[in-house]
């Protein structure tokens, strides 16, 4: 009896940790500032992390320390690790802000710019510039992401278009045309490596997706859009909850469904799209972290887009040191190995809440 | 409050509705019944400012639908949603917590105001027996009586129901009533309320409008607009199978 009692009020007073939204931030900072440092400090030269933290306090603080590293340890961490480490830790921000919103606007779980064929493409729009003979750095870097975001946003919107024809559920027929766009988007990637030329390798590293080129500038370019598009997805956070109950809810409840829809979705392609630019095609870091975040906190997007964020960047940081220290695989492999069983258990779990 | 008049709504050039006209002022409580396809659901829309009218006006509260935007609808007008599929786990005070969208900060979001508005609406509704529940894995009467909470919650002067009543047994149905009539005498709150029920209309409701095949046909107490010629000419069937109960004492 007291067994049954005690249990009822363990399933009511399920602790949730929503009251508690400041310290799961800082906790989740804390973290990510270990798994930096952690990043710049490891790698196929190791550099302890007393000196990683010396190097960095000299260089970005200008503390005057007695030198106890070499110089090329001092380049390896300034000049490849960091930015590299940053990168990574903005991408994944950019790509769990992008998948958060992807899922609450099409109302689906299993949504994230991977799925969709978002990402797929940014990728493709990328490639186009990569082709286009330009080459001035500053309109090389915003052509690039120009095309990129016209990719993404293309994609999104045929995805978007199409899975509302047809009979299937809503979330089958979603699923279905984003891998039917993503194919053939897949199949343009190709097309684009087949008449490339000299610069294969480098369309390669869309598809393959990595930070082995991260560099001070990609960084520089990626973090003001990926910032910005997540800031402006956030103070749209009431619309967001808005679609929780359905488009004709939202509306209800005072969200101008077409205006919001539009925006948010072209937001999230904005973020994807900063993102694919400078990693290329890295899947599931998008699926992955809002749902954790969501198994903390509720469907809330006023706390699941900042903390998802928090906990992008922290997965895709220690994904790429993971990958690095396997001997430089590439670092989808390692989300892949992590996204794929969630998609899967995500997939099950979904299937009998929701119509399939 | 709400003002209709010469509505027509048209779907794919079929007519929904043809030249409807209906007053309601504030304070009234008004079903509107009719068979199948009548266009209850679409003039519900149609007042929420979901469908554009092919001819006619509609004004909320003295102002033209067209110059509300969906906030300022959403402030005079509160709509119980229908059941959707929820795409995540979300526990019912979530889910009430979202009828205070319309009047939460932008970027802040609920403020002790709000959060007072939640508890109140769950308290009145009698659903707190099942907050911490995942909404998903609630009977649909218990999910329908938690979106009854989100519209009370959303403490709009007009709350419109479209069947509020479907997936309720007996018990429940007649509380959802009484907890309208109570809404509508204590706070006085206008309610419109599609209803399948023409014993619910009759017995809850002072006014029912009588729509069919898109035009209004009756307006008017229960015992006039629902009378036996009414019965068999709207509703197709024998006029002694339905005896309306007395209406409740207002």
């Amino acid at each position: 009896m007291t067994a049954i009692a005690s249990n009822r009020a363990g399933v009511i007073g399920r602790p949730r940790l929503a009251q508690r939204p400041l310290v799961l931030a800082a906790i989740g900072f804390a973290l990510l500032a270990v798994a930096m440092v952690a990043g710049v400090a490891a790698g196929s030269v190791f550099v302890p992390p007393g000196d990683t933290l010396a190097i960095l306090a000299h260089r970005l603080l200008g503390l005057d320390l007695p030198a106890t590293w070499t110089a090329a340890q001092e380049t390896i961490v300034f000049e490849l690790r960091l930015p590299r480490v940053l990168t990574a830790g903005v991408v994944g921000a950019g790509l769990a802000v992008a998948g958060a919103t992807f899922q609450g606007v099409l109302r689906n779980p299993l949504a994230d710019p991977y799925v969709l064929g978002t990402a797929s493409g940014a990728a493709l729009g990328a490639a186009v510039a990569v082709i286009v003979p330009v080459r001035a750095v500053v309109l090389e870097f915003g052509l690039l992401h120009g095309l990129a975001f016209v990719g993404a946003l293309g994609a999104v919107w045929l995805v978007y278009r199409l899975s509302r024809v047809g009979g299937h559920g809503q979330m089958t027929s979603l699923l279905l045309t984003g891998y039917a766009v993503g194919s053939l988007l897949a199949a343009g990637l190709a097309m684009a490596m087949f008449l490339s030329g000299t610069n294969l390798r480098l369309i390669f590293s869309y598809l393959l997706g990595g930070f082995e080129s991260a560099s001070w500038l990609r960084f520089a370019t990626a973090l003001p859009l990926v910032a910005g598009a997540s800031t402006l997805i956030l103070l749209r956070a009431r619309s967001l909850n808005g679609f929780l109950l359905g488009e004709e809810a939202a509306a209800h409840l005072g969200v101008d469904v077409r205006r919001e829809r539009a925006i948010l979705l072209g937001l999230a392609s904005l973020a994807t799209a900063a993102a694919v630019t400078v990693s290329g095609l890295i899947g599931f870091v998008g699926l992955v972290a809002p749902h954790v975040v969501r198994l903390a906190v509720g469907p809330n997007a006023r706390l699941v887009l900042p903390l998802a964020a928090i906990f992008g960047a922290i997965l895709m940081v220690v994904a790429d040191l993971a990958a690095r220290l396997a001997g430089e695989i590439p670092v989808g492999v390692v989300t892949a190995v992590i996204g794929a069983p969630f998609f899967l258990a995500l997939l099950r779990q979904t299937r009998a809440g929701y119509e399939l | 409050m709400i003002g209709v008049q010469r509505l027509t709504v048209a779907y794919r050039g079929r007519p929904a509705l043809t030249d409807v006209d209906l007053h309601v002022a504030a304070g009234e409580r008004v079903a509107l019944v009719g068979p199948n396809g009548a266009g209850k659901s679409t003039l519900l829309r149609a007042i929420a400012g979901l469908v554009e009218p092919a001819a006619g006006s509609i004004e909320l509260g003295g102002t033209p639908l067209g110059a509300l935007d969906r906030l300022a609808i959403a402030r005079r007008l509160a709509v119980v949603p229908q059941l959707p599929q929820l795409p995540f786990a979300t526990r019912v005070e979530e889910v009430v917590a979202l009828g205070r969208l319309p009047h939460e900060h932008p970027i802040r979001g609920l403020r002790p105001a709000d959060r007072a508005a939640i508890a109140a609406a769950i308290d009145r509704v009698g659903v707190g027996h099942l907050l911490g529940r995942d909404a998903r894995e609630l009977s649909l009467g218990e999910r329908q009586l938690v979106l009854l909470a989100v519209a009370v919650a959303q403490a709009a002067p007009v709350l419109a129901l479209d069947e509020p009543t479907v997936h309720l047994d007996l018990r429940h149905q007649v509380e959802v009533m009484e907890l309208l009539v109570d809404l509508n005498q204590r706070d006085g709150t206008t309610i419109v309320a599609v209803l399948h029920d023409v014993g619910l209309a009759a017995h809850f409701f002072p006014r029912v409008v009588v729509l069919d095949r898109g035009r209004l046909v009756a307006d008017g107490p229960p015992a006039e607009a629902l009378d036996r010629d009414r019965i068999r000419d709207v509703f197709g069937v024998d006029p002694a199978l339905v005896r309306l109960p007395a209406p409740v004492q207002a």
